[in-house]
């Protein structure tokens, strides 16, 4: 089985265990990402998400275990090797007035600009092409506050490509949005993975969406990470799992989520 | 993109700095004519008695002024980016009165011990050396409490009362001292750009140009820290080495300034605010010198009314300052502008 051209797994987590000083989170979690791939990360509230994605670039120290970035301990690299590995889109709100779109895209070219960050022509290239991708060029003169929650999470997202990695972390990217705008992000998350071959990992709460367009789907449930096809996992019963304790079951027929009681 | 204007703004700025530097020059409590300071600072055989209000006078105050408006300016931008708080400022989170502990502590506190200081040069380095001690102590509070505690209110209160502990520490010194000491301590304690000796200036510029150096260096991690620390961290900057050297930068220009001139407040909060409004932006490679400028023009007008031109009577420079940079701090809070 070894050795068949398959690439090395992007993100291996190995004996993972993450926490709190009082409240064990997961324990001894492996799992390895597969390049490549539209991947949600799915779980109750607290369970765990958001600390899970922030320890895999190193804002969070994990209790013990490790994290493999393209084959290498995030304990040996740098943040600046990790910058240029993975970009991250966290939840933090960005209004910040006379700040423009443009100069927040440009941000994302850090790692590769000089000590006071000007930007070259290749950087601007890059910022300009990542604002294209996702639909905002005509918006690279508006400043940040003066944008819709849609506008503000395309921009950030914009960021992250222009920061031209390989991987893209997400944490809840479409918390805030209406419903056209979950999907609007989430096809377009969907289309960057598979078009610019990126390996692209966001964690939601949107069930639905993430079972109609995700290619992978990582579980969280009961400290224990579940990972797999989208296919494999509603198979195995794994979603099922998601609504223990609660009114709501998984209508696998109709891939649905429906009341128990009516 | 605009910034074809910036080249513009920043013209103006510089030459309003260069005009006002020459009327602080100009003007004092001692009327003297444009060609008197002419051939003063041009002429070495004029009027001798002059060329004193000019050469160890005026010139180290406009000096002074230029250095101290820029360092508190560039110390309250840097906060306010460090904790993503509009109300940032040396004197607001209590490091100017920080500063003031330590020198209190000097001036007040060892002559109640019995020790006594006869060289000049000891005094001087040890006021500095007071001050930074104190202002840095304060500093890494706020910075320990800010980890815990992410309600920006909550730190700006804590400012507030490491300040007024520190003003209180410093109330009973006074209560306890003795005449002489206390006068020296009220004097310097009323802030003034004036008292500042060439001999002191020499330990002044230095520090204050490796400080206003450490900003400069500070421009891109500052810019990425707009979106905050996790976005800043992802994005390849070591958070611990810019920490210290924002905390190294502001201890040397704040703690440096209300060691040599007194407490002065609202610069360091209300400039870079000045320098958001000209400028309509929030990149730092614009806002940090921008605020130096600014702050250097601001810091000599507030001189030149502080001598109250015409006049013989000279009032404190903290004072001025207060009454022009509280109007743009009550600006900001009341336009309840979200900056952060």
């Amino acid at each position: 089985m070894e050795d068949n051209n398959k690439a090395r797994p992007v993100i291996e987590l190995q004996h993972l265990t993450l926490g709190y000083e009082d409240r064990i989170l997961f324990n001894d979690v492996n799992i390895d990402f597969e390049m490549g791939g539209f991947t949600a990360l799915l779980g109750r509230n607290g369970t765990g998400k958001s600390t899970l994605l922030r320890s895999i670039v190193k804002l969070i120290t994990p209790l013990s275990g490790d994290v493999l970035i393209g084959g290498e301990s995030i304990k040996t690299l740098t943040t600046k090797d990790i910058a240029e590995q993975i970009s991250f889109v966290s939840t933090e709100e960005i209004k910040i007035p006379n700040l423009k779109v443009f100069d927040v895209v440009g941000l994302g070219r850090a790692p590769y600009t000089n000590w006071i960050g000007r930007l070259g022509s290749e950087d601007k290239a890059m910022v300009y092409q990542s604002l294209d991708m996702v639909g905002m060029l005509d918006f690279a003169d508006k400043s940040v506050d003066k944008l819709s929650d849609g506008e503000r999470q395309r921009v950030m997202i914009s960021r992250a490509l222009a920061q031209d990695t390989p991987i893209i972390l997400l944490d809840e990217p479409t918390a805030f949005l209406d419903l056209p705008n979950k999907y609007e992000i989430c096809l377009l998350l969907r289309k960057l993975a598979h078009e610019k071959n990126k390996t692209i990992i966001f964690s939601s709460h949107d069930l639905n969406i993430s079972l109609e367009l995700c290619d992978n789907l990582a579980l969280i449930e009961g400290g224990n990470v579940h990972y797999g096809t989208t296919e494999m996992l509603i198979n195995n019963d794994c979603i099922q799992s998601l609504f223990k304790n609660t009114q709501l079951f998984f209508d696998k027929k109709n891939m649905t989520i429906k009341l128990k009681i009516k | 993109m605009k910034k074809k204007f910036h080249k513009v703004y920043f013209i103006i700025i510089i030459l309003a700095v260069i005009i006002l530097f020459g009327c602080d020059i100009i003007f004092g409590s001692v009327n003297l004519s444009l060609s008197e300071v002419w051939s003063a600072l041009f002429n070495s055989d004029s009027d001798e008695s002059i060329q004193t209000i000019i050469w160890r006078f005026r010139a180290p105050k406009a000096i002074v002024a230029v250095l101290a408006g820029a360092a508190l300016s560039a110390s309250g931008l840097q906060m306010q980016t460090l904790f993503r708080n509009p109300l940032a400022g040396p004197y607001v989170l209590g490091i100017s009165s920080g500063a003031s502990l330590g020198v209190s502590a000097l001036i007040l506190g060892l002559p109640l011990l019995g020790i006594s200081f006869d060289s000049d040069i000891v005094r001087n380095i040890g006021v500095v050396g007071a001050a930074w001690i104190g202002s840095a102590a304060i500093l890494a509070a706020i910075i320990a409490v800010s980890t815990r505690i992410k309600d920006i209110m909550a730190i700006l209160i804590l400012g507030m009362m490491f300040g007024s502990a520190s003003g209180a520490i410093v109330e009973i010194l006074q209560y306890l001292s003795p005449e002489g000491a206390l006068k020296s301590f009220v004097v310097w304690s009323m802030g003034s750009l004036g008292g500042v000796t060439t001999t002191q200036l020499t330990i002044l510029v230095p520090v204050l140009l490796v400080g206003l150096g450490i900003s400069i260096l500070l421009i891109k991690p500052l810019n990425t820290l707009l979106l905050g620390e996790s976005y800043a961290r992802s994005m390849g900057v070591n958070i611990n080495v810019v920490r210290r050297l924002i905390f190294v930068s502001t201890t040397l220009l704040a703690g440096t300034i209300t060691a040599f001139c007194g407490p002065v407040g609202f610069i360091g909060i209300a400039v870079p605010h000045m320098a958001r409004m000209f400028f309509m932006e929030a990149d730092h490679k614009t806002l940090m010198p921008a605020s130096m400028l600014l702050g250097a023009a601001v810091m000599l007008l507030c001189d030149l009314i502080a001598q109250l031109p015409g006049s013989e009577m000279t009032v404190p420079i903290n004072s001025i300052t207060a009454l022009i940079g509280i109007p743009i701090v009550i600006l900001v809070i009341v336009k309840n502008k979200k900056i952060f």
